[in-house]
């Protein structure tokens, strides 16, 4: 599984990462950075959580 | 001011052609040995692999292996030749639309033949550069529909998806990968988006492919920076940096910056470099569309690195948060660090962002800041130091605003062609005799300047 994000739509918001602070950081500007894009095996609910959470959905799992 | 130099004798195979200053007619073209039939596509896809062709748009990537993942897609695929050259410090790519408009349309011609596309487009911002390829296509109807699409002149304008986005009647303006242009591109077909330099060498190969390599290992360069007046000419891979410079007439260059503003800048030490991807690459630059700017010995690489990191943020699309906040705080830090009013975190928030924000954009525009930020503290770490320690006169006297202006280059003038009855064509030339020797070598020294203005 892959979680990808589309920076052009990245707003911010921020509540991507509390799900997954394993998969997403903030930078010093408050936008998502995907730290682990091949999402670790046991990870995955975690993934599409942090997916989900996007009010402007920047974020997506594939595969 | 632009000239152009012709590398000594002009035999065939070059880009640059044997009349630069004039626009190429149909007969004149077909007299080189284009449009002919000699090499059908196959053939020419195998003559790509075997030279190892490399996209000249900026990044490097092998042609023959682009042809085929789009010919392997199926379905209709589409064309792009992608002129518009966005890298300030450039010029070839629309000279090539001015001056060679046919050597481009038989090259998308040829590149349709391998892919099997269906369509072909033109996409350029230089009204000179659209009034010649028109007359061109009406001159010689090409194979397959193509059509010429023009847009605003901007940094990002030309990056892959974002020609895609504009054909398809959006803005010019990069979108998010995956998916490429290969997989999904125009009208939702597999689309081949090709620099016009690389579509030229494909016809050239096509036209002569006993040169193939030598048509391979030979690229168009723009040099600029210093008080020379800026030069398009063609050299061979291999030469080196400072024999350039020489050549150019900046011989005490103390420095570049390369390929564009994505090579970042390089110091004295790296002019020793040969002009050759690879070696590039490897020494953490890069030739990208083949733009050198020379630092001039009365110059301060602090002063470009902010006049680059200035361009790049006012180019922003300003779609990617991470990209206007990243490029503004690059950029706000390097004047900062021209004008003597950096701050004691200046070198380490430089450091942080050459290393976090590569990747983060959906183009490459936030990476190029991020790598000027990166190569100006890796190439001249005592120079920062020294202006962190004291405000340097050199920087306070170029002005911020000119920046622009200090990275511009201007095309050469073309003049139109005399109208020409038809040339016949030559025979077809597959020797195996000829040999890429042919071509001008690396010492070959300089060379009449033709005149150009911008």
């Amino acid at each position: 599984m892959k979680l990808l994000l589309d920076s052009t739509r990245c707003q911010g918001y921020g509540l991507c990462q509390e799900p997954a602070p394993e998969l997403v950081e903030l930078d010093e500007w408050g936008y998502a950075n995907v730290i682990a894009v091949v999402v670790p095996a046991g990870t995955e609910d975690a993934a599409r959580a942090c997916a989900e959470s996007c009010p402007n959905s920047a974020l997506r799992v594939e595969g | 001011m632009t000239t152009i130099r012709l590398p000594t004798a002009q035999p065939p195979g070059t880009a640059l052609g044997a009349a630069p200053a004039v626009s190429e007619n149909a007969g004149a073209y077909r007299a080189t040995g284009g449009y002919a039939d000699a090499t059908g596509p196959e053939e020419l896809l195998a003559d790509l692999a075997a030279s190892g062709l490399r996209g000249r748009g900026g990044a490097g990537f092998p042609a023959a292996v682009k042809l085929r993942s789009v010919r392997d897609r199926g379905g209709s695929p589409v064309v792009v030749a992608n002129g518009e050259e966005g890298e300030p410090g450039s010029a070839k790519d629309r000279w090539l639309l001015r001056a060679r408009p046919h050597l481009v349309l038989d090259g998308l011609a040829r590149a349709a033949a391998v892919t099997g596309a269906v369509r072909g487009f033109v996409y350029l911002s230089d009204p000179a550069a659209g009034e010649s390829i028109r007359r061109a296509l009406a001159e010689q109807p090409p194979p397959l529909p193509v059509e010429v699409v023009e847009v605003d002149h901007t940094y990002v304008a030309g990056e892959e998806t974002a020609v895609v986005r504009r054909i398809d009647g959006g803005p010019a303006l990069p979108t998010a990968k995956p998916p490429r242009p290969f997989e999904r591109g125009v009208g939702g077909a597999p689309t081949l988006v090709s620099n016009v330099e690389t579509l030229a060498r494909i016809a050239l190969t096509a036209a002569r492919p006993d040169l193939r390599h030598a048509i391979a290992r030979h690229t168009l360069v723009t040099l600029s920076g210093g008080p020379a007046t800026p030069v398009l000419t063609e050299v061979p891979y291999g030469i080196p940096l400072r024999t350039l410079a020489a050549q150019y007439g900046n011989a005490d260059a103390t420095g570049a910056l390369m390929g564009g503003l994505f090579g970042g800048l390089v110091d004295a030490r790296a002019l020793d470099l040969p002009l050759e991807p690879g070696a590039l690459t490897a020494a953490r630059t890069a030739l990208g569309c083949g733009a050198i700017h020379f630092l001039a010995p009365d110059s301060c690489p602090v002063t470009t690195a902010a006049d680059a990191a200035a361009h790049l943020a006012a180019e922003s699309a300003r779609q990617c948060g991470v990209c206007v906040s990243g490029t503004a705080a690059v950029g706000r830090t390097l004047y900062g660090l021209a004008a003597g009013t950096a701050g004691p975190d200046t070198a380490d928030n430089l450091h942080r962002w050459s290393q976090r924000l590569p990747g983060r954009g959906a183009c490459g525009l936030l990476d190029a800041a991020a790598g000027i930020a990166g190569s100006l503290l890796r190439s001249f770490p005592e120079l920062v130091r020294s202006h962190l320690a004291a405000p340097c006169p050199v920087c306070a006297d170029a002005a911020p605003a000119a920046g622009r202006r200090r990275l511009t280059v201007a095309v050469p003038e073309v003049a139109d062609a005399p109208r020409q009855a038809r040339v016949p064509a030559p025979p077809p030339a597959r020797s195996p005799s000829s040999s890429p020797s042919a071509f001008p070598s690396p010492t070959a020294l300089p060379l009449p300047a033709l005149k150009g203005t911008p």
